[in-house]
C-alpha cells in the first residue's frame, strides 16, 4: 500500500499533517507521538520576532467547534532554528514551517532564515489568521498580495512553499489559482472561519481578541466544499483541513481532493489520533482495492448511482 | 509520559446540588500523579461538548495493600461537560489524559505549609495534605466558600491533623467572609524567623489577593491557576498566564506546560 504524497520535491510518507498552530512547535508532542511517524507536522507561525499573543480566553468552546484567538504568539524564527529545530531533526520529523509576516521582507526573510537551517522540509506560509490585524491576512485577501508574498519568497528559497489560504473570501478558488500561478508547490486550505460568541449575560464576547476563528467538525463540509472547488481549479497539490476527527474525514477530504490532510482541533482532544486516522485510511484502501492513497484524490463521483 | 485511558467511573458522590465527586479507575494515572498536577477528562464521546476538561487530580485511590487504583475529581458543576460528570454514572467510561503539568514544591518541618483554597479550589489539597503530612509537615487550611453547606471533605482534613481556618461569604459556618483575613491576620501574628509556605488555588481574584498577602509578609507562595485549556500539552497556547520576565515585559506561559502550579510573585496580576 502507497501511502506517500509528492509535494514539490518533498515525499511525505503518509497523508496525515499536524496543523499549524494546534501542535506547538511538534516538540511539546514528542512523549506522545511518534514525530516521524506523521507524513509531517506545521510549526505554529513564526515571525522574525517573537510575539506574545493575546491575553486570556483564547478559545471559547462552540457547538462541534471551537473559537480560537491566539494572536500568534511565538517565539520568532532565530529561535525557532536554535531551540527547537535540533530535537526535531534528532527525532527525524517532517518539518513544514508556518511563515507569518507584516511586510514582503518579513516573509522573505523568515523564510530565508529557515531555508538556510537543516531540517525544514517545507514552508507554508502563513497569509490568512484572522486574529491578529497587522500580519498575513491582509496579504491573503487580495489576489495581488497572495501573489506578492509567493513571489517575494520564491526568490529567497527553493524550499516548497505552501499557501494556507483563508476561506473568508468569496472565492477561494480564485486564491488558489493566484497561488499557483506565483509559483507554489501546493496549498494549504483552509484556515479558520472568521467568527464571534458573545456572553448574554455580560454582552462581551468570549474571547479576548472579540473574534476568533472558528475550527471543529463544524466547519468540515464547508472546507470540503472549498477543497473541491479548488481541486477543479488547479493542478498544484492541496492540503486539506478543516474539521477532521477521523479516518473517514480524511478520506471525505481526500477524495474530494486534497493530496494530504492537517488534522488541528482533533489532536486536542485526542492526542494519540494520528495512528487511528492512518490505520482507518489503510482499512478503507484494503476494502476498496486502492494500492495509491494518491489515487483516491479528487475521484468524486457525480451523479446518482446507477440502478443495478 | 501521560497516559489516556477510557476511564470507568467506579464512583460519583454527589456532595450537593452542584458539586460532586467522581472516581475514575486509572491506575497508571494514578500511579505518577503528583499533588497539584492535573488530568484532561471528557464525559461523553459526542461532539458537543468537543474538547477535554482540565481538572486537578483530588484524590487517589488505592487498593488495600495500597497499590494505586484510580483517582477522584473534584467537580463544580457550571457547563455542559460538568453537567456530564455530575450525571455520570458507574460503568459509563470518562476518557481521562494525565497525570499532566507541574505540582507543587513539596516542603520539609520545620517548615509549615498553609493551604488557601477557595470554593472548588479545594481539588489539589487533598493529595498535598497528604504528601505533606507524610513528611510530618505542619498544615493550616484556610478554606472559604459561599455557605456552610459548600465547605467539603472538613473530617478528611482534620483526620490527617490539618488545622482549619474556615471562612463563609454568609457567615453560616467559620468567620463571615472571605478566606484572605484570617490568613493575612495569621500571617501577621507569625515570627519573621518562622517557616511557612502558602499554597493556593481558587478563584483569580482570591489567587491575586492570596500573592499580594503573601508577598506583604515576605512569604513564598505557590498558586495553581485556572485557565481555558484546548489540550494541556502545550500544543494550542489557550491557558497562558503573563508572567513577569527579565526584559520588563509581561511573558506569556502556557499553565499547561510551565504549571499549572506557579509562582505567585512571578505572575503579572491584574
Amino acid at each position: 500500500m502507497d501511502l506517500s504524497v509528492r509535494i514539490g520535491s518533498l515525499v511525505l510518507k503518509n497523508p496525515l499533517i499536524a496543523a499549524s498552530g494546534c501542535f506547538g512547535y511538534g516538540v511539546e508532542y514528542a512523549d506522545v507521538v511518534d514525530l516521524s511517524s506523521l507524513g509531517a507536522l506545521v510549526t505554529k507561525g513564526l515571525f522574525l520576532q517573537a510575539r506574545e499573543g493575546h491575553p486570556s480566553p483564547r478559545i471559547v468552546e462552540t457547538p462541534a467547534g471551537m473559537l480560537n484567538a491566539i494572536g500568534l504568539q511565538g517565539i520568532g524564527a532565530r529561535r525557532f532554528v536554535e531551540d527547537k529545530l535540533p530535537e526535531l531533526r534528532a527525532r527525524r520529523a517532517t518539518v513544514i514551517v508556518n511563515v507569518c509576516g507584516t511586510t514582503l521582507d518579513e516573509y522573505a526573510e523568515v523564510s530565508r532564515i529557515l531555508s538556510d537551517a537543516e531540517g525544514v522540509a517545507a514552508i507554508e506560509l502563513n497569509i490568512s489568521c484572522p486574529n491578529i490585524k497587522e500580519g498575513g491576512i491582509q496579504f491573503g485577501c487580495s489576489l495581488n498580495g497572495t501573489d506578492d508574498v509567493v513571489r517575494a519568497v520564491r526568490k529567497v528559497t527553493r524550499l516548497p512553499i505552501i499557501p494556507k489560504l483563508t476561506p473568508n473570501v468569496a472565492d477561494v478558488a480564485s486564491f488558489a489559482r493566484a497561488a499557483e500561478e506565483a509559483g507554489a508547490d501546493a496549498v494549504s486550505l483552509v484556515n479558520t472561519f472568521l467568527a464571534m460568541v458573545i456572553d448574554i449575560e455580560t454582552r462581551r464576547p468570549k474571547i479576548s481578541n472579540g473574534l476568533g476563528g472558528l475550527s471543529g467538525p463544524a466547519i468540515r463540509p464547508i472546507a470540503v466544499r472549498m477543497v473541491h472547488e479548488c481541486r477543479q481549479t488547479v493542478k498544484i497539490p492541496i492540503l486539506g483541513m478543516g474539521g477532521i476527527a477521523d479516518a473517514r474525514d480524511a478520506l471525505e477530504f481526500i477524495i474530494a481532493g486534497a493530496n494530504a490532510v492537517q488534522v488541528g482541533t482533533a489532536s486536542f482532544v485526542d492526542p494519540f489520533i494520528w495512528s487511528k486516522l492512518l490505520d482507518g485510511i489503510g482499512d478503507y484502501m484494503q476494502r476498496h482495492h486502492v494500492a495509491r492513497v494518491a489515487d483516491l484524490v479528487g475521484t468524486v463521483v457525480r451523479g446518482l448511482k446507477a440502478e443495478g | 509520559m501521560p497516559f489516556d485511558v477510557a476511564a470507568e467511573v467506579i464512583a460519583n458522590r454527589p456532595l450537593s446540588s452542584d458539586f460532586n465527586v467522581l472516581a475514575l479507575a486509572a491506575p497508571a494515572i494514578a500511579a505518577l500523579s503528583a499533588p497539584g498536577q492535573f488530568v484532561m477528562v471528557k464525559p461523553g464521546t459526542g461532539l458537543d461538548p468537543l474538547l477535554r476538561r482540565p481538572f486537578s487530580v483530588f484524590e487517589v485511590l488505592r487498593d488495600a495493600g495500597g497499590t494505586p487504583t484510580g483517582i477522584t475529581i473534584l467537580s463544580k458543576r457550571i457547563g455542559a461537560s460538568t453537567s456530564l460528570i455530575y450525571d455520570a454514572r458507574p460503568g459509563q467510561h470518562v476518557a481521562c489524559l494525565g497525570p499532566l503539568g507541574r505540582p507543587f514544591t513539596l516542603v520539609d518541618a520545620p517548615t509549615e505549609a498553609w493551604m488557601v483554597a477557595g470554593g472548588v479550589g479545594l481539588a489539589p489539597f487533598a493529595t498535598l495534605a497528604e504528601s505533606l503530612r507524610a513528611r510530618g509537615v505542619a498544615c493550616t487550611l484556610f478554606y472559604g466558600a459561599r455557605r456552610a453547606a459548600e465547605l467539603f471533605f472538613l473530617d478528611f482534613f482534620r483526620a490527617l491533623g490539618v488545622e482549619l481556618a474556615l471562612t463563609t461569604e454568609d457567615g453560616s459556618l467559620g468567620e463571615p467572609g472571605r478566606v484572605i483575613a484570617p490568613l493575612d491576620r495569621q500571617l501577621a501574628a507569625r515570627a519573621p524567623s518562622s517557616s511557612v509556605m502558602i499554597y493556593a488555588c481558587g478563584p483569580e481574584g482570591m489567587l491575586a489577593a492570596t500573592a499580594r498577602t503573601a508577598a506583604a509578609h515576605r512569604r513564598p507562595c505557590e498558586v495553581s491557576v485556572e485557565r481555558i485549556m484546548g489540550c494541556g500539552l502545550g500544543g494550542c497556547y489557550s491557558c497562558v498566564v503573563p508572567m513577569h520576565s527579565a526584559d520588563g515585559h509581561a511573558h506569556h506561559v502556557r499553565a499547561c506546560l510551565a504549571g499549572p502550579v506557579l509562582a505567585a510573585d512571578q505572575i503579572v496580576w491584574d
